[in-house]
């Protein structure tokens, strides 16, 4: 997937936005790709967190937003420990999840649940979930 | 003196197995515990924004309830309690600033400054009990029992409340060697089951724990002890849902950490709710005639 990288398409504010919720300068992200080889999800998101950070440093909002990175991400805190740089992605990746969440864009409806799925699900299971994944 | 014991919800419905195997292992060590009075939920998930200060409401009244007893350490089972305990008496320790918020915004509470220590079951049989004390006591050791400890994330991540290294952590694996298994240590051992996305993308979280539970068997493992809830929930129960999905998929028994301790010691099976667990798990005891 090619970046196009222009001035005009840079959004200073997501930036901004990010470093403020997050704490995190991911500035300081030299690209060592040691986040995308620890990431247990690997297999299942379309953008690598190295990659994320690279998006972030250009404030390439379209290709964040279309990403599902924050989204499959388990904030497992594998990337935060092994990050060479010490920032902590995790992180990184609840301020893009609450940058949509807190416009009350949900990414799960509770109660398209089927009853069937959650029967035997654990209280820590949904309470995450609705943490992480609604507003 | 008694130490709070703080269980947590999904340990009062989902996970009954493991809080009656722990509390009878702390009967059977002679510990004294009392429960937390008027505990609450913690949350599940410590916040990880720097401008949410609300979510750490709930942990840190758990933890002033810990304190207006006069006690200093409380004692946690359920890993995702342990973590987001642990990370919130962290905050109130370690940032000023937040914890004098904190503080003003829960006017109806006393001011709390860290000071109550959070322990995991597993630390704590390390450095309060000690593995020396406890050897003894084991009196039906579970020999010839190929076991894959598996700790997840929150016992380890982030370092700040890590029970042991992050990078090669040893505490479960003197755990189980302690109650003499056969440890079987394999490399996801500290990998995340999927966690929460069973809920977000919960083919994702299902193929993640069939990865850790078929490195566990490439290893050998005969089964795995585990210690939070939502762990056992994804390669315990969801395994079902595995079989369906996954060509070759073995059934592997999953158990708590604290029923297997619970076995060791010799404390009657009922105790251990075993029919919560897989079926799997039972036959297997019965075929190294553990019950």
């Amino acid at each position: 997937m090619p970046i196009f990288i222009s001035t005009r398409e840079s959004d200073d504010q997501l930036r901004k936005k990010v470093m403020e919720i997050s704490g995190q300068n991911f500035q300081q992200c030299y690209q060592c790709g040691t986040c995308s080889g620890s990431c247990p999800m690997a297999d299942h998101i379309t953008v690598f967190p190295r990659r994320i950070m690279a998006l972030l440093q250009l404030g390439n909002r379209k290709a964040l937003e279309e990403a599902n990175t924050p989204w499959v991400c388990a904030s497992c805190h594998t990337c935060m420990v092994r990050c060479p740089r010490g920032i902590d992605i995790t992180k990184v990746m609840e301020a893009l999840r609450l940058i949509k969440l807190r416009q009350n864009i949900d990414h799960i409806e509770p109660k398209k649940l089927k009853p069937e799925q959650v029967a035997d699900m654990p209280q820590i299971a949904m309470v995450s979930g609705f943490r992480k994944m609604t507003s | 003196m008694k130490i709070a014991y703080y269980p947590g919800c999904t340990l009062k419905t989902k996970a009954k197995n493991l809080e009656t195997s722990a509390l009878a292992c702390l009967d059977a060590l002679g510990v004294e515990y009392e429960e937390l009075p008027r505990w609450n939920c913690c949350g599940a998930v410590f916040s990880l924004a720097d401008d949410d200060l609300i979510h750490m409401v709930a942990p840190v009244r758990d933890l002033i309830r810990v304190q207006e007893r006069g006690e200093d350490t409380v004692l946690t089972l359920c890993s995702m309690c342990y973590n987001t305990l642990a990370r919130a008496n962290d905050l109130m320790k370690n940032d000023a600033e937040k914890r004098k918020t904190i503080n003003d915004f829960m006017d109806e509470e006393p001011d709390y400054e860290g000071n109550v220590k959070v322990v995991h079951f597993l630390d704590f049989i390390r450095d309060s009990y000690g593995f020396d004390k406890l050897k003894p006591k084991i009196t039906k050791p579970l020999t010839g029992m190929k076991v894959a400890p598996y700790y997840g994330c929150t016992l380890l991540r982030p370092k700040e409340v890590a029970l042991d290294r992050p990078d090669n952590p040893q505490v479960f694996h003197q755990f189980i060697a302690a109650l003499g298994a056969e440890v079987i240590d394999f490399p996801s051992a500290t990998k995340c089951c999927g966690a929460y996305q069973v809920l977000g993308a919960p083919d994702a979280a299902l193929q993640v724990s069939y990865e850790i539970i078929s490195d566990a068997v490439k290893h050998g493992a005969e089964a795995l002890a585990l210690t939070c809830p939502l762990c056992d929930y994804n390669m315990g129960k969801r395994q079902d849902q595995m079989f369906e999905k996954y060509e070759g998929a073995k059934d592997m028994p999953v158990y708590y950490f604290t029923q297997l301790l619970a076995l060791a010691l010799g404390i009657p099976a009922d105790a251990s709710h075993l029919e919560l667990n897989r079926e799997s798990a039972r036959e297997l005891l019965k075929t190294k005639s553990m019950i």
